[in-house]
């Protein structure tokens, strides 16, 4: 009805437009996935600056690749696939930054190049983009290569780093203890002056990033406690009954990806279940599977693999739990 | 269904869930209801409320005195409609309602003599009512009035007064609460009432209570409303009516919502308040049973609130049922250049509309011009699963599942998460950070559903 409008509004002929569409009206304001990718990496950079204090040039070097491939390997598949680019959502980014952190810093420069594309292209295009993966992408990039470069990203890859100190050089601490029995002092696994792969060596940087991501609610509490909880149980039992002396526990709470992994990797929510009960499972089952990894296979630094098996069986958490109703039985 | 049985603690006495949207109320609660007058033309829609049409029983060129039935609501779920102008019928016609229905309406032009509306709201906000007659009625005598009368909910659902305000052997009903949440961003009309006529609903409340023999009657008001708390408390003293104050959260005035809040019960999952001994009616209804039964008024006025940063001057006004919606928004000064979008009700769940003659009914609780700045649109990007619309969902729902099952077209998914258990309050849409118009899907999912059982019946 113009003609109404125009009589109502009698400024000018150019009266107001309006529109319908159906309820809510308003919508949250500042909400969005842009926001809630920029929050990861906001959480993300206490982990950055740490892992850029120990291991230097080598830090920077690997974000800088692993981010750069994940970018363009989203641009070159999005366009193939023919759809609009949707770098702009940061979830790549996220993507590359995550890869990076996940793998041990002497690694060579194209190996972080096919690790970016295999976390874009086997991880997220090929299942249809983002929110349609089943895998974590930078899983299936870190897992690509772990398995095709087992020669350079094995347990010597954390050794031979030049310019580092060299408390961040040699194995990592659940590789000493299971293989040597080496001890690591607690308080270098607090600060993250150990070897290890670039952002899981300082727990102290991943819990403050993984608080913020729960501040900012763009991770749930449930998952991150849940596993660490799991981890802590499964481990202090075993401590207790082999009479390791607390060594075992803090080892396997502190040690390995559990920090970094339990905040930034196992809530990605894509690949994490919904609802409340789904995501207690899915955690106890991450915790459970790593510990038993741990201890009994090859790779003692097997968070990813939980990660990746608990993420096949995510659609299926998912219909376990569907919540009862308000007012069901 | 689920593999282990333990709940997530809730608040007591609160529901779950539910989110807290700028309420905006400051631009129209502080206005005093102003009563409209002179309008020429009304048009009553024979359909205003839940149930069957109502059936004319005037003709074109007859008569109509004020408050004359022009429709009678014959079927037990309907509601007559009355007259808010004494005048002469006109030639019917069909107006599209702000949900998009078309229905054909009775058009009243006033002429001769007219009853002041400035009379009838000077009886609502008396305080005078004769509550020592209330118990002489009989319980079915009230309800017969109140159906008389035309009275629907007022809150927004128009489901007919009189079938929920009636005695019930089967299911007795032992709690009447008043509904005075008016948890809809925006909307004041609730609360300007409870301020300027709080004898009217706590008079309105004793009566309905008495048609139901209900033990106890709590008026439930959410805690940003302190001063409607303090008049209703101050009408109501000397009566067995309590006050409740309620935590401030959308959707507290939810029927099933504000159940839990006030008394800790669940109404069973496909059920009605009645199931578990219970009534909510609104607080502008008890208002209109008490104007029906102690003055003999018959509903043809409501208090309505017109607001949003799109109107030149929002107010809250008592207005005539049937008058079009034009002539309100001119009536405020008309629409701001960056208007964008008339909702009729709340902007939670009301409905957008673009034609202005459309009339005022039974259940409008308000007008909402919403500008640029307050609406916020945005391009949908994929769902990243974050569970935030799982979150918020205040009947403990998985929208997202609903919302994906109803798009890829998979009615049992859909039922397999419960969708008609969803009543499309709108927080999981408010939430979602990729913008996907969860309630739109989940609305269509419920006819995809629908559609497919009735397939299987046949």
């Amino acid at each position: 009805m113009p003609e109404i409008i125009n009589s109502i509004d009698s400024t000018e002929k150019t009266g107001p437009v309006i529109h319908v569409t159906t309820s809510p009206h308003i919508l949250e304001k500042g909400a969005g996935t842009r926001r809630t990718m920029l929050d990861v990496i906001i959480a993300l950079i206490p982990v950055m600056a740490a892992s850029v204090y120990l291991f230097r040039s080598y830090a920077v070097k690997q974000i800088v690749i692993c981010t750069l491939s994940c970018l363009s390997a989203e641009v070159i598949f999005i366009r193939m696939r023919g759809k609009s680019i949707t770098i702009n959502d940061f979830s790549a980014a996220v993507t590359g930054i995550i890869l990076a952190l996940s793998l041990p810093p002497s690694m060579p420069w194209f190996v972080g190049v096919i690790a970016g594309f295999a976390a874009i292209g086997l991880g997220k295009i090929i299942y249809g983009g983002l929110g349609m993966n089943i895998f974590n992408p930078a899983m299936v990039g870190r897992a690509f290569v772990i398995i095709a470069f087992t020669g350079i990203l094995g347990a010597d890859a954390y050794s031979n780093l030049s310019g580092v100190a060299d408390a961040v050089s040699g194995a990592t601490p659940l590789t000493a203890l299971k293989y040597s029995g080496i001890h690591t002092a607690l308080s270098n696994m607090f600060w993250g002056n150990i070897p290890g792969s670039l952002g899981e060596t300082s727990v102290i940087a991943s819990v403050i990033g993984g608080l913020y991501l729960i501040y900012r609610k763009a991770a749930s509490l449930e998952i991150p406690a849940c596993i660490i909880a799991t981890i802590a149980i499964i481990a202090g039992l075993v401590d207790l009954s082999c009479g390791h002396s607390g060594i075992f526990f803090y080892h396997h709470l502190f040690g390995g990806a559990t920090m970094f992994g339990a905040f930034f990797i196992a809530t990605d929510p894509v690949t994490s279940p919904l609802t409340f009960k789904g995501k207690l499972c899915f955690a106890v089952g991450v915790g459970f599977l790593t510990m038993i990894m741990r201890m009994y296979s090859g790779y003692p630094e097997s968070f990813m693999f939980a990660i990746l098996l608990m993420n096949a069986v995510t659609p299926l958490i998912n219909r376990w739990f569907i919540p009862t109703p308000f007012g069901g039985k | 269904m689920s593999l282990f049985n333990f709940k997530k603690p809730s608040v007591k006495g609160g529901f779950r869930h539910g989110i807290h949207p700028p309420e905006n109320k400051g631009l129209s609660e502080t206005s005093k209801i102003e009563v409209v007058k002179g309008y020429e033309t009304v048009t009553l829609p024979l359909l205003q409320h839940v149930g069957a049409p109502a059936k004319q029983i005037v003709e074109p060129k007859q008569e109509v005195k004020f408050g004359q039935m022009v429709a009678a609501g014959e079927a037990f779920i309907s509601a007559s409609i009355h007259s808010p102008v004494a005048g002469v019928v006109k030639n019917n016609r069909n107006v599209t309602m702000v949900n998009g229905r078309r229905i054909p309406a009775v058009v009243i032009k006033s002429e001769g003599e007219q009853v002041d509306p400035g009379l009838l709201w000077a009886e609502m906000i008396a305080d005078d009512w004769a509550l020592d007659r209330i118990p002489s009625y009989d319980p079915q005598q009230i309800s017969k009035i109140i159906r008389d009368s035309g009275i629907v909910g007022l809150g927004g659902a128009a489901f007919p007064a009189h079938v929920k305000i009636a005695p019930n052997d089967k299911k007795p009903i032992n709690t009447l609460l008043i509904n005075g949440c008016e948890c809809e961003p925006y909307l004041t009309s609730d609360y300007r009432l409870m301020i300027e006529a709080p004898h009217a609903i706590v008079a309105g409340a004793i009566i309905a209570a008495h048609a139901l023999s209900a033990g106890q009657t709590i008026i439930c008001i959410e805690d940003n409303k302190p001063e409607a708390i303090r008049e209703l408390t101050q009408a109501g003293q000397g009566t067995s009516i309590k006050i409740a104050a309620l935590k401030t959260k959308y959707p507290q005035g939810g029927e099933k919502q504000l159940i839990k809040s006030a008394l800790g019960l669940e109404v069973p999952l496909g059920g009605l308040p009645g199931d578990i001994g219970v009534t909510v009616s609104n607080t502008g209804t008890m208002a209109a049973i008490a104007m029906a039964l102690l003055k003999g008024r018959a509903l043809t006025h409501r208090v309505l609130s017109v607001s949003g940063k799109g109107i030149n001057s929002p107010k809250n006004l008592f207005i005539p049922i049937g008058i079009s919606i034009g002539e309100i928004i001119r009536y405020c000064g008309g629409l701001r250049e960056d208007a964008c979008r008339i909702v009729a009700g709340g902007p939670m769940m009301g409905f957008a509309f673009s034609d202005l003659t459309t009339p005022v009914i039974k259940g409008n609780t308000g007008i909402i011009v919403l500008s640029k700045e307050e609406i916020s649109e945005g391009r949908e990007t994929s769902c990243i699963r974050c569970g935030k619309c799982v979150d918020a969902c205040p009947m403990n729902l998985v929208p997202t599942r609903l919302a994906m099952a109803s798009r890829y077209n998979n009615p049992d998914i859909a039922l397999k998460y419960h969708i008609n258990a969803c009543f499309e309050c709108g927080c999981c849409a408010y939430v979602c950070p990729a913008k996907i118009n969860l309630v739109q899907l989940i609305r269509s999912g419920k006819r995809l559903v629908a559609n497919q059982q009735a397939l299987n019946k046949r």
